[in-house]
């Protein structure tokens, strides 16, 4: 065998390392992503999952002229909107006032944090169970504190989409604070100090400070946010499957209703297409932001 | 004076987060108080049980293989983590250490499949594992979690902080690239691992649009899957149900009190990577 040379080896060793990661991405990752492109190319025609034929832009056609597809679309678009302004927002101040020599801080941000962990699924069930309709649930006792009448909540189309987004924004509270408290570790306490000179209060110090320093943080959790609120689910599934009367019907859900429950792939494909599209705008506007703060 | 009031307004503060700080739990403790009181009761405001009770752990211990689907849970994401790690490794080290051709090209393409969104793949996963006669086991549901681009992303930029010197010199003296991995690099990347076998656990235990899709039996179900389900058949047993979510928490719940800090830290490395 003959003997190879040091560039050589390098090449081969380097390859060698990443075979498993590269089989793994060509079949898991790759080869399904085209194929999905594929897929939203075909039309159903009998009733086996793979009796399909070509035809051409038909599915994004139908997908884009379907009130369903539509008012999922607004109601993702909704929820979204108010997650990421609430969960920010409301991480933020956490954040900030936890950061301080506070007693029993550590307690305090484990409390914030636990519904982080917990899974969407079991927070999802813990919920409807707060929100039963019945005037002794535990969100109408809460609110009959405030002489309120009992609301039906997850049963009721006027509050569903509040009732899910309001579980969303406690739900991840505590992951933005950690982020935050991550960020703020990074402002020297120099700048405080001189500000505390000048007179400035606790006020003009956030403002003038705190926030504009954590701008690039800020802007990360709003993005990834985004993206990630786009793609809700499973408190969807849990909480409401989409009702009542389609008012929490959200784009995933939709597209597992199109692939999973009617069987229509291509069509669930095309709608899983137009909402990648969208996402994928999101994503280079985060890569951007990304690579402005690593230089 | 000024010191005084000082101080009192930092305790002030510092009470009101911690109200804050319960009333953000009162959704988990309802959930406990739920599970432990009697059918009769749940209705009712109480936070303490008037008789502590067992029977809502008896239904779902009568009803469902909570057991074997939290078992399933557990092999599924212990195994998947594994491999996460390990292949994660194997391909960090590659791009943080070895000068072959093409690196930058293959790294930049693994970058990219961080874009693609998981709900994409479903459908076109789900026929592939159909092809392979695979849908309804194990195997399904950890296959595509085999690998994360994040673990290579994170290991490779830890990787790089560790000095070259100190890997280097064994590998000239005749090392192989695996002792050297193994031996020098991995030990001194301990805290990195923490944080990934916490966030790449957690990320598993909690999946769950892909565990529903590909299992259709009760024993190969997930946790996650099994709860939803369990909830669906059991729409006026919040006792049961409540029970069967704490059980479903209870591994997570424990893994967070032993590694609080590798905890947050894994979570703030997903905020690097955004």
């Amino acid at each position: 065998m003959p003997k190879l040379n040091l560039r050589q080896k390098e090449n081969l060793d380097g390859y060698l390392f990443l075979t498993p990661a590269i089989l793994f991405f060509a079949v898991f990752m790759v080869y399904p992503f085209f194929y999905s492109f594929y897929l939203s190319l075909q039309e159903k025609t009998g009733m086996k999952l793979t009796d399909l034929s070509f035809a051409g832009l038909t599915q994004y056609q139908k997908v884009l002229a379907d009130p369903e597809f539509i008012s999922s679309l607004i109601n993702t678009g909704i929820y979204t909107f108010s997650v990421v302004f609430f969960q920010v927002a409301i991480g933020l101040l956490t954040a900030v006032v936890l950061n301080r020599a506070l007693i029993g801080k550590t307690l305090t941000r484990s409390f914030f944090f636990i519904p982080v962990i917990i899974s969407t699924i079991v927070c999802g069930v813990i919920w409807t169970w707060m929100y039963d309709p019945a005037a002794s649930g535990l969100m109408n006792r809460a609110i009959s504190i405030f002489g309120i009448e009992p609301i039906a909540w997850l049963k009721d189309p006027k509050w569903a989409m509040t009732s899910v987004i309001v579980m969303s924004i406690w739900k991840w509270i505590g992951y933005h604070m950690v982020i935050y408290l991550a960020g703020l570790q990074g402002i020297s306490n120099d700048y405080y100090e001189a500000a505390s000179l000048e007179g400035a209060n606790v006020l003009q110090k956030f403002i003038h400070i705190t926030f504009p320093l954590l701008s690039n943080t800020t802007w990360l959790l709003v993005i990834t946010s985004i993206i990630n609120s786009f793609q809700i689910f499973d408190q969807i599934y849990t909480m409401t499957n989409g009702g009542p009367m389609g008012a929490t019907n959200v784009i995933v859900y939709f597209i597992y209703k199109a692939g999973f429950i009617s069987f229509d792939l291509p069509y669930a494909s095309a709608a899983a297409w137009l909402l990648f599209v969208v996402i994928f705008i999101l994503t280079l506007a985060q890569l951007k932001v990304q690579s402005k703060n690593e230089q | 004076m000024q010191e005084n009031k000082y101080k009192i307004s930092r305790i002030i503060l510092a009470v009101i987060m911690l109200l804050l700080g319960v009333l953000m739990m009162v959704p988990v403790l309802w959930m406990v108080v739920t599970s432990f009181k009697t059918k009769g009761e749940i209705y009712l405001p109480n936070w303490i049980p008037s008789v502590i009770t067992m029977e809502n752990y008896e239904t779902v211990f009568s009803k469902i293989p909570v057991l074997k689907m939290i078992g399933n849970s557990l092999f599924v994401s212990g195994v998947a983590t594994f491999f996460q790690l390990l292949i994660g490794t194997l391909a960090a080290y590659a791009f943080a250490r070895i000068r072959f051709v093409g690196r930058n090209i293959i790294f930049t393409i693994f970058l990219g499949t961080m874009m693609i969104p998981g709900y994409i793949l479903t459908i076109p996963l789900y026929l592939i594992v159909d092809k392979l006669g695979m849908v309804n086991t194990l195997a399904a549901l950890i296959l595509p979690r085999l690998v994360s681009v994040f673990a290579i992303f994170m290991l490779r930029q830890f990787f790089y902080s560790i000095p070259r010197e100190l890997d280097e010199s064994a590998f000239i003296d005749g090392a192989s690239r695996f002792r050297v991995l193994f031996q020098i690099i991995v030990p001194l990347s301990k805290s990195a691992y923490a944080a990934l076998l916490i966030f790449s656990f957690m990320n598993m235990w909690n999946d769950f649009m892909w565990p529903l899709i590909v299992t259709n039996s009760e024993t190969m179900r997930t946790i996650q899957v099994g709860i939803a389900y369990f909830k669906d058949s059991n729409t006026m047993d919040y006792g049961a149900t409540m029970a069967a979510s704490l059980l479903a928490s209870i591994p997570i719940l424990v893994v967070f009190l032993i590694a609080n800090r590798s905890f947050v830290q894994g979570i703030t490395m997903t905020g690097i990577k955004g």
